[in-house]
């Protein structure tokens, strides 16, 4: 327990050490003159967040960079560490950003839980048991050039997280040891979550960190799945607790949400995943004949016919709404019916057929008084052609008379 | 029965020397010539903008002008108001088939010459009134709050804010703020239901007054002393009467095959709808800003190209005093420019709506 705040200790002169103006630093100005490969630092440098904050090479490689000789500069005596080891990086890092004092000054919000959060994951503790495969802060992060999370270039930027633990979780060779699947990348790009998030660019949608945990990344247990999937969808969570479904899962060691959805491909929900038909999800468990298969059954057919009313009014509706006819309010009133029909596919996950039929019921009535609006409305619109048709006839007799008159006015 | 109304007629005539009208009327004449169908168009205009009275009048029973209400008292008209959808839809296609007459009105009194002496003043007048229409046009527009209306007229604000020195004033003064806001609605209105039919009446009264006192122009190609004339009442009356009536037909199928869209309410926060035009209208003046380069000869193109038309409505006005009588045989500089005015207009109007 105490072994990682020893080397914290350790390092710490490191991060003590104040960092000189980059122009008079004997590193740049050095790694700049050797040319390629060995600038490769100095130019990564420029947009480095920690360079950006007024820190530079000597922060994390130690040294003194005050002097103009490379062996004086470069002396292991004054702490110069050509590359620390990978179980020493994590300890490097944590140096400052576990270091609530020092991480104020630059952003009294930061996090400084990221080191303790680590030791926890799966990452961690192998680390710890000595295995040095397993990401390290740098893997994920960069060296070099680290940027911002929220800098859309960063590895870290959350649509690009996918793409940075797949890097190695993708890699089978390098998963080989540890018996885990390396489909999860190209899973989740087919997702709704992925597809929402790196399609269409929304970074509300989750990514691996997401549901994983980042600095504490471990696979969600199957207790906890419903849990992690209800930090964002909380009332199909709320639902799914008072549902009969918690207690059978739970019993049978199923994976609560994932069971139906899947967990890195979820699909987008439909309506094909409800009821006894093959696509259903329903039937892999509840046989035919069993009350769960007749209550798909009842659920499937409620959402069905409610969808099937709400897009006959609206085809009525659109109907009369081209062709000229004032019927903006029953299309309002009509979203709500959608509403109610979004709640029920919600609720479906109380799987209770008797709780569904409230808000199917209010959807229906919605429904019915759109498709009477748009009946009304094709109904006046039949009325005005007529009356125009009629309206029509004895202007045009009217017109007929004048030029009679005009002609007789004309020979006389 | 008869005798009733002649005693009436007398009573009437005691006190307001009404048979001198009645006189003037029947003695009324109209030139004939295979131009007269053009005089139709003033009688058309006229028609057409007491239809826009009476409707009008009929949609202040309902309508209310304030952001909150505006459009959801039009939406109430459109439909719970019996006929309500009819009074609104002719009110607002009455309104394009008038400035539309009213163009035509304008352009065959220029092409015609019918603004010579002695009727300079009736040119002058009716140019005013056509710019009126332009006015009423412009501020009915916003009245239904809609989303198209709300940034229509935030762009042509926008165009008026532009004009130098006083451009900053007429901005804040059309909107009654910095921005288009409710403010601006009520302003719309004040002018669409008080100020301009104030002015109009005005206007309207002396041009009528003017075509009484003078009589029909005749073309110059066409000897007034030769030319036959028909009767006013009942002739040329008659004609009138089939072209309203013909005008009440076209009004009645628009209204009921074609009736008036209300559109989205307008959200201030929204952003603006793709592809945004005014009324065809002004269609014409709102594509050459679109196409004149944002910097002509180190001016600013668009303050430039705003700055011509003004100088080509006040050239409009002032055409009677400009234009010069042709030559014998020949037909001078004005049809060509009103020509080529008339295919601008048509041309930038239709690569608007092409795009």
């Amino acid at each position: 327990m105490w072994q990682p705040l020893l080397l914290i200790i350790l390092i710490s002169p490191v991060q003590a050490q104040a960092a000189p103006k980059a122009a008079q630093s004997t590193c740049i100005r050095c790694h700049t003159d050797l040319g390629n490969p060995f600038d490769a630092p100095v130019k990564a440098s420029a947009q480095d967040i920690h360079f950006q904050n007024g820190l530079s090479c000597n922060s994390c490689h130690g040294g003194d960079p005050t002097r103009d000789k490379p062996e004086e500069a470069m002396n292991p005596a004054k702490g110069f560490v050509r590359q620390p080891a990978r179980k020493q990086v994590v300890t490097l890092c944590a140096s400052c950003h576990s270091n609530p004092d020092y991480m104020r000054k630059y952003n009294p919000q930061a996090r400084v839980d990221q080191y303790s959060e680590y030791l926890t994951s799966v990452h961690g503790k192998k680390l710890q048991t000595g295995d040095p495969n397993v990401a390290i802060c740098i893997d994920c992060h960069g060296h070099h050039g680290i940027l911002a999370a929220k800098n859309p270039n960063s590895s870290v930027y959350a649509p690009n997280v996918a793409a940075t633990c797949g890097r190695c979780h993708s890699d089978p060779q390098r998963m080989k040891s540890y018996g885990i699947p390396t489909d999860q990348q190209e899973l989740y790009t087919k997702s709704v979550h992925g597809e929402a998030l790196m399609k269409n660019r929304d970074l509300a949608a989750p990514t691996c960190n997401s549901c994983h945990g980042n600095h504490g990344a471990t696979p969600p247990g199957v207790d906890s799945v419903a849990n992690v999937c209800g930090q964002c969808h909380v009332m199909q969570w709320d639902l799914f607790n008072q549902s009969p479904h918690r207690k059978a899962f739970e019993d049978r060691q199923l994976k609560g949400c994932v069971t139906c959805h899947q967990n890195h491909e979820v699909v987008q929900p439909s309506d094909a995943m409800l009821g006894a038909e093959d696509s259903a999800t329903c039937p892999i468990c509840h046989e035919k004949g069993s009350a769960g298969y007749a209550a798909a059954q009842e659920m499937k057919s409620a959402i069905v016919g409610l969808q099937g009313r709400l897009n006959s009014s609206s085809q009525l509706l659109e109907g009369a709404q081209r062709a000229g006819m004032e019927v903006s309010r029953p299309i309002y009133q009509l979203a709500e019916g959608r509403d109610r029909l979004v709640l029920a596919r919600v609720q479906i996950h109380r799987f209770n057929p008797a709780m569904l039929k409230k808000t199917i019921m209010e959807g229906d009535s919605i429904a019915g008084a759109s498709e009477q609006s748009g009946m009304q409305a094709l109904a006046d619109l039949a009325y005005r052609r007529k009356g125009l048709a009629v309206s029509a006839v004895i202007l045009l007799c009217m017109i007929g008379l004048l030029l009679l008159k005009i002609r007789r006015l004309k020979s006389s | 029965m008869m005798a009733r109304l002649l005693k009436w007629g007398d009573w009437l005539e005691e006190r307001l020397g009404w048979r001198a009208a009645q006189e003037l009327i029947e003695h009324k004449e109209v030139p004939v010539h295979r131009h007269t169908i053009w005089y139709y168009f003033g009688g058309m205009t006229l028609f057409l903008f007491a239809i826009q009275v009476c409707t009008g009048i009929m949609l202040l029973l309902y309508y209310r002008p304030s952001a909150e209400t505006a459009f959801e008292s039009v939406q109430f008209i459109m439909t719970e108001v019996q006929f309500g959808w009819l009074i609104r839809s002719i009110h607002s296609w009455a309104a394009n088939l008038m400035i539309g007459a009213a163009f035509v009105h304008m352009f065959s009194a220029l092409f015609l010459r019918s603004f010579r002496r002695p009727r300079e003043l009736t040119w002058v007048t009716g140019a005013f009134l056509l710019f009126l229409s332009l006015c009423f046009g412009f501020s009915g527009y916003l009245l239904p709050w809609n989303k198209l209306a709300f940034f229509a007229t935030k762009v042509g604000t926008d165009i008026a804010g532009v004009v130098p020195l006083v451009g900053p004033f007429m901005l804040r003064f059309l909107r009654g703020g910095d921005e288009v806001t409710g403010a601006t609605l009520t302003r719309f209105f004040g002018f669409h239901v008080a100020i301009l039919p104030a002015i109009a009446t005005v206007f309207l009264s002396v041009h009528l007054y003017l075509v009484q006192k003078h009589g029909m122009s005749s073309p110059p190609f066409v000897d007034p002393d030769k030319a036959p004339k028909m009767k006013f009442i009942p002739d040329f009356l008659m004609r009138d009467l089939v072209g309203w009536l013909a005008a009440v037909t076209v009004l009645a199928v628009l209204a009921a095959i074609f009736p008036w869209e209300l559109g989205e309410k307008a959200d201030p926060f929204a952003p603006a709808p793709a592809g945004i035009k005014p009324e065809w209208y002004f269609v014409y003046m709102f594509q050459t800003l679109k196409y004149i380069p944002s910097k002509i000869f180190g001016m600013d193109g668009e303050i430039l190209g705003i700055m011509s038309f003004g100088l080509l409505g006040l050239l409009l006005v002032i055409t009677p005093f400009i234009s010069s009588e042709p030559r014998r045989g020949r037909r001078g500089l004005l049809p060509i420019v009103g020509i080529l005015v008339l295919v601008y207009i048509i041309v930038l109007s239709a690569l608007a709506y092409r795009t």
